[in-house]
């Protein structure tokens, strides 16, 4: 197959960006969509251009590396899928392919295709955990979990963090990847002594980055590479609202 | 001078042993803890556990990561689970069955003593990580559910759906968070140690490459850890993410860190095969699938063109349960890839190529229904199908052996410290447990026994022990490390050659694949011996690194990389062609049984080979820690 390719090109986080054409030619539908950049950039690097710079890693769908607007579609058209499991049978051949790095203010560009997702780690930091140290935990069956709460947590907990959610909001709301994580602690024993007060922080902490607001649009369903459910974000909403009303520490603030 | 491998084995009988030894390391008073620095390089399980925990008890922590975040190192991908001495099935396990099953299971090459404190505390990791929140799979009671896995026949091992990589990760990454907003870790992410910095003698900091701004600086500390993976990715193909690589390891082994039994390298057996050459990686199908899968292929090389429901179960060979009637399907890694190729060898291969045997779940769908096989390994199905197109529920899946784990690391004594004072291994890059062969779960198992729970006392011990006179930033070995760093990186980018490093790459992971891979010979290892350095050579003078050292350039990281395999697959090579036995994952043609299995030879070859660098054109000097079993009889592994 050919395809016609219009790539975002920026040198760097200060520079310009514009759409850059390329042609890839005798693209294998056994393909990944990785691999068809891989082959344009070797021809690019054996003409002496600098190769498309894009983040991957582990190419399994795991990792949360990788991740690209294909044709306006975070992680293209395949649905539950990462960009690095997006198979070239997926497109025909004469397609023309637009392909574009996470467009959100809270993840400004590097290079190319590669963005700054760092507000991710600090939403974690904010409260995505639960405070036990290394060494003082009791024996792992002494704290039964019915199993329909263990799976739900799982579903949740199975999040890893692309930004595809944020890339498809039309608002940029980071809300579906902090819910993800309130509820997967929330939904344990575990995570109880916190619940509350980790939805406040991490909440505050979402607000504080650059992400817009929720007005449950559910795009970030649609392009959730694990198809995580917009519910979380209901529950998310509820332990926020309890713990607003329950708190009397300062939204954001606290000790520690 | 040949180095000192002193083990630092604690007396005594082998179960009270790192009882003993935690009692006998000094500590640091919790007041000067906040006075030491220590560097961790890598953020999977074993570094992030390691940083957190370090972190918890006061010391300062620095932790780098390549990646953009320390969630995405490659731990994240392990699928089966990781096992743990619990029984709480009843059936028989305990922390001895544990350890017999892992030093077994590792062909007789991993020391008894490093292996019993695994399975010592492995019970502790399932408690730990639970107590974090780690959603382990569950039954309708409440309580954790197990399943079995390869090389053992009791169910120890814990999952979270075909995710326990993932989940465990996430577990460790949310303690590091945790740390990081305390003040107690700074975190560097897209930042490449380059180089180690050693003064007097001992691992004092590193080189770091800030990846977006393309600064070379010097981190100094009073301890440096390292825990930054495997480095299968010499074989160009293999399960590892993209951005593994050896790089950390192999230049602290040219500053003077052994390197023990490079040349043992596990092939999985259950991969996605090759679909083609623009194939970039491979992806594993978790051997726990072997669990309700039946391998099979085609008695006939006439009917391996044939659609397989329509060859008769008269003409399949189940060859693993052929061949191995007690453990069947759940043989040991080893021994079911070499057995893939084997019949593959025989022409009796399925899918292009000839490269592949069938996983098939007819059998298990019909017994237990479509329903459970997808609460199972739902998620590894859907992989499976994005990938290849095809339906695994109606038709068996493909598989074939690929690279996935490398045993061999950075040698380490019983306190996981290296052959440097100061520098600390961890994880896959050390070399310490599985021997000559991982056992599946193990390797989660491994990296966070390292990072929650052996490190953080061992480490300690290390910084009270020795005085550590603050190291100045201008200090001439810091300088001269820079420096080093600062005109390998220029030279990669002032050659302009005209060949892409991914070719280099490509053609070395070829040599390494044919020569140095599930069945090696010596004729074959002394051609890849003359090959490589040619190849190495060719590199240096005609690699192309279109772009600049002073912002993202991720061919200029890449070839860094490259560089540094070129020169561990040598290394790999003269190991393998050293050790005149079959072992495990490594399986010299010359050394085998009349019926085909791994032929060792305890005489002279129960050892650890650790290999020192021996300078810049030199050969590596081979240095032997004997390995003294006084627990368990040596023995011909069967799985029959």
């Amino acid at each position: 197959m050919n395809m016609k390719l219009r790539v975002w090109r920026q040198s760097s986080p200060d520079a310009k960006g514009a759409l850059k054409e390329y042609a890839a030619t005798d693209v294998s539908p056994d393909m990944s969509f990785l691999e068809m950049l891989d082959e344009l950039n070797e021809r690019l690097m054996e003409q002496g251009e600098v190769a498309i710079a894009f983040d991957h890693d582990c190419r399994e769908g795991i990792c949360g590396s990788c991740g690209v607007m294909i044709n306006g579609v975070a992680h293209g058209p395949m649905k539950g899928t990462a960009t690095c499991q997006l198979h070239m049978r997926s497109f025909k051949d004469g397609d023309t392919i637009v392909i574009e790095p996470w467009r959100a203010a809270a993840f400004p560009v590097v290079k190319d295709l590669v963005v700054n997702r760092g507000a991710f780690d600090r939403i974690i930091q904010a409260g995505g955990y639960v405070s036990v140290a290394t060494g003082a935990a009791k024996d792992a069956n002494s704290i039964p979990v019915p199993k329909e709460d263990s799976d739900a947590a799982m579903d949740a907990a199975a999040c890893i963090g692309c930004g595809a959610c944020v890339a498809a909001c039309p608002n940029g709301s980071a809300s579906l990847f902090t819910a993800a994580k309130v509820s997967h602690l929330g939904l344990l024993p575990q995570g109880q002594p916190e619940r509350y007060r980790r939805a406040l922080k991490m909440v505050a902490q979402m607000d504080l980055e650059s992400f817009g607001g929720c007005t449950l649009f559910g795009e970030c369903m649609e392009a959730c590479p694990k198809e995580i459910s917009i519910d979380f974000i209901s529950r998310m909403n509820r332990d926020f609202l309890v713990g607003a009303a329950t708190a009397p520490m300062e939204r954001g603030g606290g000790e520690d | 001078m040949p180095l000192s491998l002193d083990s630092r084995m604690p007396a005594g009988p082998l179960a009270d042993k790192w009882d003993k030894h935690r009692f006998d390391m000094k500590l640091v008073n919790p007041a000067n803890k906040r006075k030491y620095t220590v560097l961790v390089v890598g953020s999977g399980l074993a570094g992030a556990s390691a940083a957190a925990s370090f972190s918890e008890m006061g010391y300062n922590v620095r932790c780098y990561c390549y990646q953009d975040s320390p969630r995405r190192a490659h731990s994240i991908a392990a699928q089966g689970g990781i096992n743990a001495a619990k029984n709480y099935q009843n059936d028989g396990d305990s922390i001895q069955r544990l350890f017999y099953d892992t030093i077994n299971g590792g062909d007789f090459r991993a020391r008894e003593a490093n292996v019993y404190r695994l399975a010592q505390i492995s019970v502790r990791i399932i408690d730990q990580c639970v107590a974090q929140g780690v959603p382990f799979a569950r039954e309708y009671g409440g309580l954790l559910a197990n399943r079995s896995f390869g090389g053992a026949q009791v169910s120890r091992t814990f999952y979270a759906r075909g995710q326990t990589g993932q989940q465990l990760l996430l577990g460790a990454y949310q303690a590091l968070e945790k740390e990081i907003a305390k003040g107690g870790v700074t975190m560097y992410p897209r930042a490449e140690m380059l180089d180690l910095i050693v003064v007097n003698g001992r691992a004092r900091g590193i080189v770091v490459r800030d990846e977006t701004t393309g600064t070379i600086e010097p981190h100094l500390a009073d301890a440096v850890v390292l825990a930054t993976g495997g480095y299968g990715n010499v074989f160009y193909l293999s399960t590892n993410a993209k951005g593994c690589n050896t790089t950390a390891i192999w230049r602290s082994y040219k500053r003077g860190a052994a390197f023990a039994n490079p040349c043992y390298t596990q092939i999985h057996p259950t991969c996605i095969p090759v679909a083609g050459e623009h194939q970039s990686k491979l992806t594993l199908m978790s051997e726990s699938l072997r669990n309700d899968g039946r391998v099979w292929v085609p008695k006939r090389t006439d009917d391996i063109a044939k659609a397989p429901g329509s060859i008769a179960e008269s003409d399949r060979d189940y060859f693993l349960e052929r061949k191995y009637p007690s453990f069947g399907n759940l043989s040991p890694r080893d021994i079911a890839s070499r057995a893939a190729k084997e019949v593959c060898d025989e022409g009796r291969g399925v899918g292009p190529g000839g490269r592949g045997v069938y996983l098939d779940f007819a059998d298990a769908i019909n017994r237990l229904g479509e329903n459970k096989i997808r609460e199972r390994y739902g998620n590894l199905f859907e992989m499976y199908e994005r990938i290849t197109d095809e339906n695994p529920y109606r038709v068996p899946m493909r598989i074939y052996p690929a690279v996935h784990y490398t045993m061999g690391g950075l040698w380490v004594d019983y306190n996981l410290m290296s052959t440097i004072p100061g520098l600390h291994v961890a994880g896959e890059a050390n070399f310490s447990d599985h021997g000559a062969n991982r056992l599946g779960a193990s390797a989660l198992m491994q990296g966070l026994a390292d990072g929650y729970f052996v490190l953080p006392n061992t480490i300690g011990d290390y910084l009270a022990s020795n005085k550590l006179d603050p190291v100045p930033v201008d200090a001439p070995e810091v300088r001269a490390a820079v420096a080093d760093v600062q005109a390998r990186t220029n030279r990669l980018l002032s050659i302009k050659g005209k060949r892409t490093v991914a070719s280099f790459h490509r053609e070395l992971g070829k040599i390494m694949w044919e020569y140095c891979g599930m069945a090696r010979d010596a004729a074959g290892l002394s051609k890849a011996i003359e090959l490589i350095p040619r190849l190495r050579e060719e590199f240096w003078a005609g690699v192309n690194v279109p772009g600049s050292g002073s912002d993202l350039n991720q061919t200029l990281e890449y070839a860094g990389r490259v560089a540094d395999f070129l020169e561990l697959g040598e290394l790999m090579c003269r190991d393998a062609l050293h050790r005149n036995e079959s072992a495990g994952g490594h399986f010299r043609t010359e050394y085998q049984t009349p019926d085909g299995e791994a032929l060792r030879n305890d005489d002279e070859f129960a050892y650890v080979a650790a290999w020192e660098y021996g300078g810049e054109g030199a050969a590596p000097i081979l240095n032997r820690e004997p390995l003294v079993f006084e627990n368990i009889k040596l023995s011909q592994r069967s799985y029959k």
